[in-house]
């Protein structure tokens, strides 16, 4: 096991320079230069040429991409000029505050998502499945934001339940079921979609498997219901029901952005909105190239779940 | 024709294309209507509430007139939403044939730049791609195109890949076109279909992704206006009119069901599985809806009487079993043997109530296990008497056992479902159980998973389980057609002593005379869903009754029996939701007369208290029985 961990990782190597690759080459389609975006249009073409050699920008291409890839192994991603420090700092705080609210909001979709699917099929065509898949095809069809929205006319506005936004509450609070109170509107708003998505898969899976033979063997062994359900049909769906709760996540981490907006949630997606807004691009490119890294060890994390799970997968 | 009534069949689908044709409609049809203009600000009048005079949707935040804009507006979203799918598709899908017509290093190269542009969440890319452009329309439909891209680009390629080995692109090769007139005349038309599905799934994400940057401020700027940037412009006055964000916000809903909706109904009706409605799943115990009186029983251990049941397939009945009448003693051994689909098999499944249900229902007879009848008897009930009282052994125990757990715990839990042992003592009894059907290093084998086993030892494991309870009854359906020759002979000769030491009663399926007459003590004849010849098994080998019998054991070769015409029998097997009147046997039988066309033919013989120990369904049987 260990050994297939470490070609996991080993093999995300290119995959992760990649992704630096493509976000270096997007950022170089920027018209103009950065030097001028930074000092704005009234900076004296002497600063503006000793800003881009601060920058190092009077380099070729493929040198700047080294020296920023170079420093960013030792952890320099750069400093933020609209923030004024260093963007790595910035990138950390941030997505702590993000891995909290899509982190949750993953395990929401995990959950309830394959709770509704398993109920659906175990009750195929009954009231329960009808009622999920209605539910279902209303949740993946409303966007986020929408629903974030409405959720805080309905909860916080006019029942006044919850609080209407942010993290923490300004005065006080700081605790943990502070945070809770907090998290419950975005997290949910950001798990309708996914969860859905998870219902659904899970649902066919479970028709697929419960079909299958062994749960026949199972049956007759005289092994209880509910035991066929939830042990030996769920466990083997799980096979094709992880690899969509990992690529779930990476929509979880997209959607999280508007989530973030609407909630004004002090995460790494309003980060990035902002600094784009403000053209800093060091923050942005900072930003994308770290997420994205993390996502990719994130799924590595679900192929060895995967591996664990099936014993028929070579290690 | 079929697909399209298929997909209108399905009313949610159709509801969706309703509702999205009139929203199309709709806006098609926006420039012609009396609207005022879009952008006029009239300060004096913001925030109106809906169905006021003069706006019938109200006014946002600058007095414009809402109704106006959610039209404009929708015409934008829809437009770029439409062109943003289209240049992901032609893009994509110019890519992915690409690659998938050179293959070789040029799709390895390609494969790799899409997998790791794959390996982005999507809002990431776009986010880059728009902050590299700066904010506006243009730029996110570019953004939302080029996230789209690698969708297209993949799922063609795994379409071209398949095509470009065909014979038709070696021909045009050979005729001399050159690399771009195959692709674009060759290929295209042929992945086409292919390329209008996938838009038609992804056309609503895409619409939802530009709306959505455009609700960041990324996309739309002020004052041109879509569907996402009235929503994000509508949030700041969110509490104090919230029906400027309500009317944009259920319009992008409405865009996005009608279109899921719509995508759901074309997949289902493309998914062949679905058409027959195979994807159902079974219930836990198969349906029982018997029609007529239920026959009284006997005294033997386990009687099955004028059993029938059948499969309903929307409006088809196949009478997989027509009214079967057997029974076992303790310690005895009965072979039902016939052609697949004589219905066998099912007979075995209907008695624990294990036939897939949906379709299978029994419609008809008992079955009863020392008195008790199964059909009637409460779930639980039929749970705690299966595998305890009457075990099943699979054929293929390859797909028979659960792949993903071990088969000692697959053992233990067949222990631990009909008594209350510790975990450690169940694992003791799987030992010898594994022991007694003697399987080599069985402790280690404890550990194996069912695919790191041989076919005959997994064979042997679902014998074990089968024992794992003392059963009074085992129901073996082939349990040895899927082995060699030499193991099924060491299987059988297992099951023959198990009988013989533990008094065991067993059913034994097959579709060979050579294992019945090594096994079994009587032997039933099936076809069509009928018995139709049953006796002792010497005295059916050696003089079969009915022709069909006779036919079959004219199938066996058998060794050091000199030469011997080895005869087929002509024709099928009847289908069984059509079945012909008279004797089923009838149209390949060479000795069928016209009163074997007319009239059911009555199982004759077969009381074995009255000396008469054979049974044949046959007006001219080969033998007289006594």
């Amino acid at each position: 096991m260990g050994s297939y961990i470490l070609k996991r990782l080993v093999s995300a190597i290119p995959v992760l320079l990649g992704i630096t690759v493509i976000v270096f080459l997007i950022m170089a389609m920027i018209p103009g230069d950065p030097a001028t975006a930074i000092l704005g249009s009234y900076a004296t073409p002497d600063n503006v040429e000793k800003l881009n050699r601060d920058l190092g920008l009077d380099k070729p291409l493929v040198a700047r991409y080294f020296i920023w890839l170079g420093n960013m192994v030792t952890g320099d991603f750069g400093r933020s000029f609209s923030l004024n420090r260093p963007v790595l700092d910035e990138i950390v705080e941030r997505f702590q505050a993000t891995l909290v609210l899509a982190g949750t909001a993953w395990v929401l979709c995990a959950v309830l998502g394959i709770l509704a699917g398993v109920v659906s099929a175990a009750r195929q065509y009954g009231f329960a499945d009808k009622a999920i898949t209605f539910t279902v095809l209303v949740g993946i069809s409303i966007p986020s934001f929408f629903l974030g929205m409405m959720m805080i006319l309905l909860f916080a506005v006019n029942l006044r339940w919850l609080p209407v936004s942010g993290m923490y509450a300004i005065y006080g609070g700081g605790d943990l079921p502070d945070l809770l109170r907090h998290l419950i509107m975005p997290a949910l708003a950001l798990a309708a979609v996914a969860t859905g998505v998870v219902a659904r898969l899970s649902r066919s899976a479970m028709l697929e498997v419960l079909r299958q033979d062994y749960i026949r063997t199972a049956r007759a062994k005289g092994v209880r219901e509910s035991r066929v359900i939830m042990g030996h049909a769920l466990r083997a769906a799980m096979v094709s029901i992880i690899p969509v709760l990992g690529i779930q996540a990476g929509f979880v981490l997209s959607g999280s952005v508007f989530i973030e907006i609407v909630f004004q949630w002090p995460g790494v997606g309003r980060m990035l909105v902002d600094a784009i807004l403000k053209r800093d691009i060091l923050l942005v490119q900072g930003g994308v190239v770290f997420v994205a890294a993390c996502y990719v060890l994130f799924n590595i994390a679900v192929d060895v779940a995967q591996s664990l799970l099936d014993p028929r997968i070579k290690t | 024709m079929n697909f399209l009534a298929l997909l209108f069949r399905n009313r949610l689908a159709a509801m969706g294309a309703v509702v999205l044709s009139l929203i199309l409609a709709l806006v098609l049809i926006t420039p012609l209507l009396p609207l005022v203009d879009p952008d006029v600000i009239d300060t004096g009048n913001r925030f109106k509430r809906p169905f006021t005079e003069g706006a019938l949707l109200g006014t946002d935040h600058l007095g414009r007139d809402l109704l106006s804009r959610l039209l404009w507006g929708t015409r934008l979203s829809l437009a770029v939403g439409f062109a943003a799918a289209v240049i992901a598709a032609v893009i994509g899908s110019a890519v992915g044939i690409v690659a998938g017509y050179f293959g070789g290093r040029v799709d390895n190269v390609i494969m790799r730049v899409i997998d790791m542009l794959m390996a982005f969440p999507y809002i990431l890319l776009a986010l880059a791609i728009v902050a590299a452009l700066g904010p506006g329309l243009i730029n996110a439909l570019i953004a939302v195109a080029a996230v789209n891209i690698p969708f297209f680009a993949r799922n063609i390629r795994g379409i071209a890949v398949g095509l470009a080995g065909r014979e038709f692109i070696d021909a045009a090769r050979l005729a001399g076109m050159g690399h771009m007139r195959i692709m674009l005349t060759e290929l295209l038309p042929n992945v086409l279909p292919v390329i209008i599905i996938a838009m038609s799934t992804t056309v609503g994400w895409m619409i939802l992704e530009t709306a959505g940057l455009s609700f960041l401020g990324l996309g739309s700027q002020p004052p041109q206006a879509d569907l996402g940037s009235m929503l994000g412009e509508a949030r700041a006055a969110l509490i104090t009119a919230p029906h400027t964000s309500i009317v944009p916000g259920v319009m992008i809903f409405l865009i996005v069901m009608s279109i899921n909706l719509l995508g759901d109904g074309v997949r289902d009706a493309l998914d062949p599985r679905l058409k027959s409605g195979a994807l159902s799943r079974p219930m836990a115990r198969t349906k029982v809806d018997r029609k007529g009186p239920i026959p009284a029983g006997s005294d033997a251990l386990m009687d099955i009487r004028e059993l029938e049941t059948q499969f309903h397939v929307k409006k088809r009945v196949y009478k997989a079993v027509g009214g079967v009448t057997l029974s076992v003693r303790p310690g005895e051994c009965l072979g039902v043997i016939g052609e697949s689909g004589s219905g066998k098999s099912v007979t075995a499944l209907s008695v624990m109530g294990l036939v897939a249900s949906p379709p299978g229902v029994v419609t008809g007879g008992a079955v009863r296990l020392n008195g008790e009848d199964l059909l009637d008897m409460p779930f639980e009930k039929l749970r705690q008497a299966r595998g305890d009282k009457v075990a099943y052994i699979f054929q293929d125990p390859l797909s028979t056992l659960h792949p993903l757990y071990k088969v000692g715990d697959q053992l233990v839990e067949a222990i631990r479902s009909h008594h209350n042992v510790s975990n450690r003592e169940a694992r003791k009894k799987a030992l010898s159980l594994l022991k007694d059907v003697r399987i080599p290093n069985a402790e280690s084998r404890l550990d194996n998973y069912p695919h790191e086993m041989s076919g005959g030892m997994r064979q042997r494991v679902s014998i074990a389980m089968s024992l794992a309870n003392d059963p009074e009854v085992i129901i073996a359906d082939e349990p040895t057609t899927a082995l060699d020759v030499t193991v099924q002979a060491q299987i059988l000769a297992l099951l023959d002593d198990l009988r013989r030491s533990r008094g065991l009663a067993i059913i034994f399926i097959t579709h060979d005379f050579g294992v019945v007459a090594q096994l079994c003590d009587r032997v039933a004849v099936m076809y069509a869903g009928r018995i139709v010849e049953e006796g002792p098994t010497q005295e059916v080998l050696d003089a079969p009754a009915h022709p069909y019998t006779k036919r079959l054991i004219a199938c066996v070769p058998e060794l050091g029996q000199g030469r011997r015409e080895l005869a087929a029998i002509p024709g099928l097997p009847p289908v069984v939701d059509n079945l012909p009147e008279g004797c089923a046997f009838a149209p390949r039988c060479d000795k069928a007369r016209d009163e074997c066309r007319m009239g059911d033919v009555a199982l004759r013989g077969g009381a074995p208290r009255a000396g008469a120990p054979r049974a044949v369904r046959c007006l001219f049987p080969e033998e007289e029985i006594a």
